[in-house]
């Protein structure tokens, strides 16, 4: 699934014209990469969380050349997934 | 930042209503899960991709008692964020 697909499921279930829903896709995205990129978490109910973490300077490894370099101390983004989307994905039935 | 906040900046972009907003948020959210419950991958360019991985049964403890027990098989939804959007991250100054 894409932007497309999204724009498509908002222009048939809602009536708004595939120009706008394909504005209204990127908007989406775009408020919630906003406000990761300015360090804050988002919360969406009945499918979880993206939370901002601080990752610790360490020792890694190139591993192509083998050598040793520092990996500075950077940010990443956690997911949790909320229990509802949890228990909707182990009741489909994807574990035949 | 809630849903709620994301439901409101969107009704003032695109001039819609409270409940309208409400069920265009609400769509987007299904949808995406919708998709991951049906072992699709849902890949956003910019934003990264959330997808399902199945994890087998295996033997774990309950942390409390000690007690040992049988994990069922189940499957998990994971994100990965975009290349783009760690860079965004990491180039904030704190």
């Amino acid at each position: 699934m894409t932007r497309k697909d999204l724009t498509n499921i908002l222009h048939k279930s809602l009536g708004f014209n595939l120009k706008e829903s394909a504005r209204i896709v990127d908007k989406f995205f775009h408020i919630i990469i906003d406000n990761l990129a300015a360090h804050n978490d988002v919360k969406l109910p009945k499918f979880g969380s993206l939370k901002i973490q601080d990752r610790e300077p360490r020792l890694g490894r190139n591993p192509t050349t083998g050598e040793t370099i520092q990996i500075s101390r950077r940010k990443a983004i956690a997911f949790r997934p909320s229990k509802s989307l949890r228990k909707k994905l182990s009741e489909s039935s994807n574990l035949d | 930042m809630l849903k709620s906040e994301i439901e409101e900046k969107i009704g003032q972009i695109f001039k819609l209503e409270k409940t309208l907003s409400q069920r265009v948020v609400n769509l987007l959210i299904t949808s995406i899960s919708d998709a991951i419950s049906r072992d699709d991958r849902v890949e956003i360019r910019g934003f990264g991709s959330f997808y399902p991985k199945k994890y087998k049964s295996y033997k774990g403890r309950n942390p409390k008692t000690g007690e040992s027990i049988q994990i069922p098989e189940k499957i998990l939804p994971l994100y990965r964020p975009s290349r783009d959007l760690l860079e965004k991250l990491n180039s904030k100054q704190d």
